[in-house]
């Protein structure tokens, strides 16, 4: 079907998985509050929320394989791109949901409001990744961030969580006005909000250079912001660590990667031309992130704050493949997005299973002895860390090595060999969470294990994720197809269409 | 012999066989019960080094090329294939894994008492990386396996290890790592450098690459193996390491998994960098090295009172000779080099293995608190003279076979470090001799040897395939010799015959640019992906202006869209 938005309909099939989650989002609302008057856990509204996730997702597929769109000036993308990233968000909201189940009962939080928050957010990461305009990246951005900010507050009771809300909301308000003004500046340099217009005005050197170059930092600073790149990252360690832990897998994972695919699109389409203004700033906030983010995790002593170092570090390994800016490198971010998506929040779903559905016990030594209490949980933990630490035989290993070549192709040498040094480094802390786990032995009947009840929904997540996690380390190719595929046209579609109309 | 294999199609499913059936018997062990395990896994093993047997007659030293070569696309998008092979130097080695992984699971019987299951499944899994090691002829599948024997060995030596077994473990690890990390970056720079989008060996060899470039790769790729080995600065991590793992780690540590380094200077430092190889600064450096780890090594060991401790520093100083015998560039010090390879991996498995018996007897690996114990224990003993002799390399002992010759080789080329080097034979008498005695020949003054068990059946069968061996190679090595000579020399003739023209050719040669690769040898852009053949690819220059530049650094990088 070829949309060419003759009919306002078309608008509606082009948002078809929009469309979906957001309605399916104010309903779940609706229903949250009516049965909030009945009382009971709201286990089903989450699963309600999973099928929501399952038809936006099928919505995604429809438009992936029967849809085509006119022109490529749209707004709204409808390319491969997109939809890659759309699979990433929902598969990450969907296994975020299902690891919250049991904590969102436990903890007596508005099941209705929780759920729908996480679809609402989910909604403006795929505006995100889809937008051809920077206002609508903006609009997604904070359409995700709303809803996010919320979630990190969620837990009212919890004074950690409430900080971690508080000082989230200030400091992306302040981020969000950085972007915004860069947006402005672009904007005033080019006469268009237009990713391709820009691109092309960009490389035609048409744009005006004095708002250019302040416009692009701008730019750079507030995504720097969103994927907590050092030195824009203080903020992450203390959101994570005081956010309930299901919402921290989620930021972690899905709003890190919506981040990482709206810089993409920005920088390496929209700014394109101007690769020489920005790839200097970006060399060095990616060398810095990679070093900070990696040895300040090895000193953590709370498995959640390491984490969320250690997602600092996996944000400065993507940047090296923005740095490196080629086809290559971009497909490399998206394979490792979605790859970065499951292990991360597998490994905070152990997280929350050690600390029983509540935010304590979540110190490295609350993990003694685990592995042999709960052999399974043990064993995934394990995999989900040699993953995160980008072993062979996992797919984090692929993923690690899809942006090496793509820096590889691009000559960043130093970087690369910044990456696989830091890199020794992260084997460090995530191998000192398996040696906790297997190699202490629990020092009472108070072990990690004995307390922790972990739902069959849960198991099902990780081995699923597990799988996953294995299958693409040793059986990658149709996953790396489909990303190289993703991406191919998307940096030069319309500079080669437009060039040939150009005077 | 040969009609039966050909019979079976042996040669049509061997290397998958050797690489995936430990996998099975991996997963065999977690379903059965923790009773079961050890003689699960024993049977398992023994099935792999039964059909690794056939290798011996399988295996036609011809061209000395690669054999039984498969090869299927694996991840056709970065050119990966899984691919195996084996030639005169890796049949040994495949020969080798085989026997000590069935060997020191059947001498762990005793010493693994906790958590039965998971330890032989790491030990299987532990024989399926190393075995892909060995015949992956992908440097990419062969990157994998590599790093893929790090993890069980670290969870062996974590968690069935002795006191300091965590900081052991994780210090074997991270060295480990932090070679084959920059080893793989060195890969990339090959794979981009020339060898045309693919990892197989042989476009490896073929890869156009500068003096410069040499040299730099070389030392990513020397660090790696470097460190496996260990040659002398790397090797800290190694007594550590062998002290606190349980015996059939230490065994499988010493036996196998060091010779994954000096493997990987034959396979791939030397026929892949043949100017820097040749390089005389190079030459002289890793030499230097090799007669510096075999002297110190010898000179530690002498002074500990430890026994475990001991014997790994001995590893050192073998692996040493190995070291001089492949850089010597001689075929009687690469043969040699070999030799000392397998005569190691068996009489220092052997070494650990008495010690653990001694060990499993007395809950101590202290050399004062034993002695006299060839009266309490004569069998036991003899397998201790003997092996300790093959060790020191007696004559008539494999190790003499394999140091003679790793000497005779350096002499031909570079004396001086061959006669250096012959004083660590001196010394390794000095270190073992003394241990022996104080061990198996003082007086036997404490009541608890006097009730030192000999040997029982099990460990009997243990250590007679052992000793036989020690003492057939070193009687009779022309088999193996006549086996590993055309690879070995297909290796020399790689270094020497393509080393000549780059090392003449580009040295100072205005194509090396000052960003350290040459410009005019790389290729603009790969078709990597399908599809992104057309794209623009930038080679841009990092802030540091890349390694080692006089030039400033450019104000913007080179682009070629």
């Amino acid at each position: 079907m070829l949309l060419d938005y003759t009919s306002s309909f078309h608008y509606v099939l082009a948002l078809l998985p929009e469309v979906v989650l957001s309605v399916w989002g104010m309903g779940i609302l609706v229903a949250g509050v009516s049965r909030k008057q009945q009382g009971g856990s709201g286990q089903e509204l989450g699963w309600v929320a999973v099928a929501g996730l399952a038809f936006a997702a099928l919505a995604n597929g429809w438009l992936y394989f029967g849809v085509a769109e006119e022109a490529a000036t749209a707004m709204i993308a409808l390319d491969r791109f997109r939809f890659f990233a759309n699979w990433t968000f929902l598969l990450g909201a969907g296994f975020a949901i299902i690891i919250s189940l049991p904590y969102v009962a436990r903890q007596k939080l508005q099941a209705g409001e929780y759920y729908s928050l996480i679809l609402f957010a989910v909604v403006g990461m795929m505006f995100m990744a889809s937008a051809r305009d920077l206002m609508v990246i903006f609009l997604g951005l904070e359409l995700m961030s709303i809803g996010v900010y919320a979630l990190a507050g969620f837990n009212r009771r919890d004074r950690r969580s409430a900080e971690a809300g508080l000082k989230y909301f200030l400091l992306g308000a302040f981020a969000s006005g950085f972007l915004l003004f860069g947006i402005a500046l672009v904007y005033g340099a080019t006469g268009s909000a237009n990713i391709e217009v820009v691109a092309d005005a960009v490389r035609n050197g048409t744009a005006v250079d004095a708002l250019m170059a302040p416009g692009v930092a701008l730019l750079a600073i507030g995504f720097a912001f969103k994927v907590s790149a050092v030195p824009f990252h203080m903020w992450t360690p203390d959101v994570y660590e005081g956010a309930p832990t299901p919402v921290t897998a989620f930021m972690a994972a899905s709003v890190k990667a919506a981040a990482f695919m709206a810089f993409l699109r920005v920088f390496l389409v929209g700014l394109d031309g101007v690769y020489d203004q920005w790839w200097t700033i970006l060399w060095w906030i990616a060398a810095v992130t990679m070093v900070v983010g990696n040895v300040v995790a090895v000193v953590q002593s709370d498995v959640k704050r390491m984490l969320a170092y250690s997602s600092i570090a996996h944000g400065g390994y993507l940047l090296v493949a923005l740095v490196a800016g080629n086809d290559v490198a971009a497909a490399g971010v998206l394979f490792y997005l979605l790859v970065y998506t499951i292990m991360t929040i597998g490994a905070f779903a152990i997280v929350v299973t050690v600390g029983n559905q509540s935010e304590r016990r979540s110190r490295i030594e609350d993990y003694t002895g685990f592995g042999w209490q709960r052999p399974l949980l043990g064993l995934l933990m394990t995999v989900f860390l040699l993953s995160l630490a980008g072993f062979p035989g996992t797919a984090g290993f692929i993923a690690k090595y899809y942006l090496l070549l793509g820096a590889a192709e691009a000559g960043l040498w130093v970087l690369a060999v910044i990456l696989v040094l830091t890199t020794v480094v992260s084997y460090w802390y995530y191998l000192r969470v398996a040696w906790y786990m297997w190699m202490k032995e629990p020092t009472g009947a108070d072990g990690p294990g004995a307390a922790a009840v972990t739902p069959l929904a849960t198991h099902i997540v990780l081995v699923i994720g597990v799988a996953l996690v294995i299958l693409g380390g040793l059986f990658p190719g149709a996953a790396l197809d489909l990303a190289a595929a993703s991406v191919d046209g998307l940096r030069q579609a319309v500079g080669a269409a437009a060039a040939p109309a150009g005077p | 012999m040969t009609d039966l294999l050909s019979s079976l199609r042996y040669e049509d499913w061997i290397l998958h066989a050797l690489i995936w059936l430990p996998l099975v018997g991996m997963a065999h062990v977690v379903v059965s019960s923790s009773e079961r395990a050890k003689k699960l896994a024993f049977v398992w093993s023994l099935l792999v080094f039964v059909l690794s047997l056939g290798l011996w007659w399988g295996y036609e030293p011809g061209g000395g090329g690669f054999m039984l070569e498969s090869s299927t696309p694996w991840i056709e998008a970065w050119g990966v294939s899984y691919a195996l092979g084996v030639d005169g130097i890796s049949v040994f080695m495949v020969m080798l894994t085989t026997f000590t992984s069935a060997i020191a699971i059947l001498g762990s019987f005793e010493y693994v008492k906790t958590r039965r299951k998971a330890f032989y499944a790491l030990m299987l899994l532990l024989e399926t990386g190393v075995l892909g090691v060995f015949l992956a002829t992908d440097i990419f599948l062969f990157y994998v396996f590599f790093e893929l024997t790090l993890v069980p060995m670290y969870f062996i030596v974590g968690i069935w290890g002795g006191e300091r077994r965590i900081y052991a473990a994780v210090k074997f690890f991270l060295y480990t790592a932090v070679g084959s990390l920059l080893m793989l970056v060195a890969i990339l720079y090959i794979y981009f450098g020339g060898s045309a989008g693919s990892f197989a060996y042989e476009a490896f060899l073929n890869a156009d690459l500068s003096l410069r470039e040499q040299l730099w790769l070389f030392a990513a790729f020397a660090l790696a193996f470097g460190i496996k080995v260990p040659v002398f600065p790397l090797h800290t991590w190694l007594p550590d390491a062998h002290v606190e793992a349980p015996t059939p780690g230490s065994v499988v540590l010493a036996a196998v998994l060091l010779k994954m380094g000096t493997y990987g200077f034959m396979r791939f430092l030397l026929p892949f960098f043949p100017g820097a190889a040749q390089h005389p600064t190079v030459v002289a450096v890793m030499l230097v090295l090799g007669v510096v780890g075999i002297i110190y090594a010898a000179w530690v060991a002498a002074v500990q009172p430890d026994a475990k401790k001991l014997v790994a520093y001995t590893s050192v100083a073998h692996m040493g000779f190995v070291v001089i015998g492949i850089f010597a560039l001689t075929l009687n010090g690469l043969q040699g080099g070999m030799v000392v390879m397998i005569s190691h991996g068996i009489s220092t498995g052997a070494l650990f293995l008495l010690l653990g018996m001694m060990y499993e007897r007395r809950h101590t690996r202290l050399i004062e608190d034993f002695g006299g114990l060839g009266r309490a224990a004569p069998l036991f003993a003899t397998a201790f003279v003997i092996t300790a002799l093959a060790s020191i390399g007696l004559p008539g002992t494999s190790g003499f076979v394999g140091e003679f010759l790793a000497l005779l080789g350096t002499f031909e080329t570079h004396a001086l470090a061959a006669i250096l080097a012959a004083t660590g034979v001196v010394f390794a008498a000095y270190y073992m001799l003394p241990m022996v005695q104080r061990v198996l020949f003082n007086k036997l003054d404490r009541p608890e040897n006097r009730k030192f068990p000999d040997l029982s059946r099990r460990e009997i069968l243990i250590l007679a395939p052992m000793v036989a061996l020690m003492i057939g190679i070193g009687v009779h090595p022309t088999p193996i010799l006549e086996r590993m000579e055309p690879s070995v020399q297909l290796v020399l003739e790689r270094v020497e015959g393509a080393g000549a023209t780059p090392s003449t050719a580009s040295a100072g040669s205005p194509d090396v640019g000052p960003d350290g690769y040459a410009g005019s040898a790389r290729p603009g852009g790969h078709a990597l992906l399908p599809g992104t053949a057309s794209a623009p690819s930038r080679r841009v220059e990092p802030p540091f202006a890349g390694l080692g530049s006089q030039e400033p650094v450019p104000a913007t990088p080179v682009r070629e869209d």
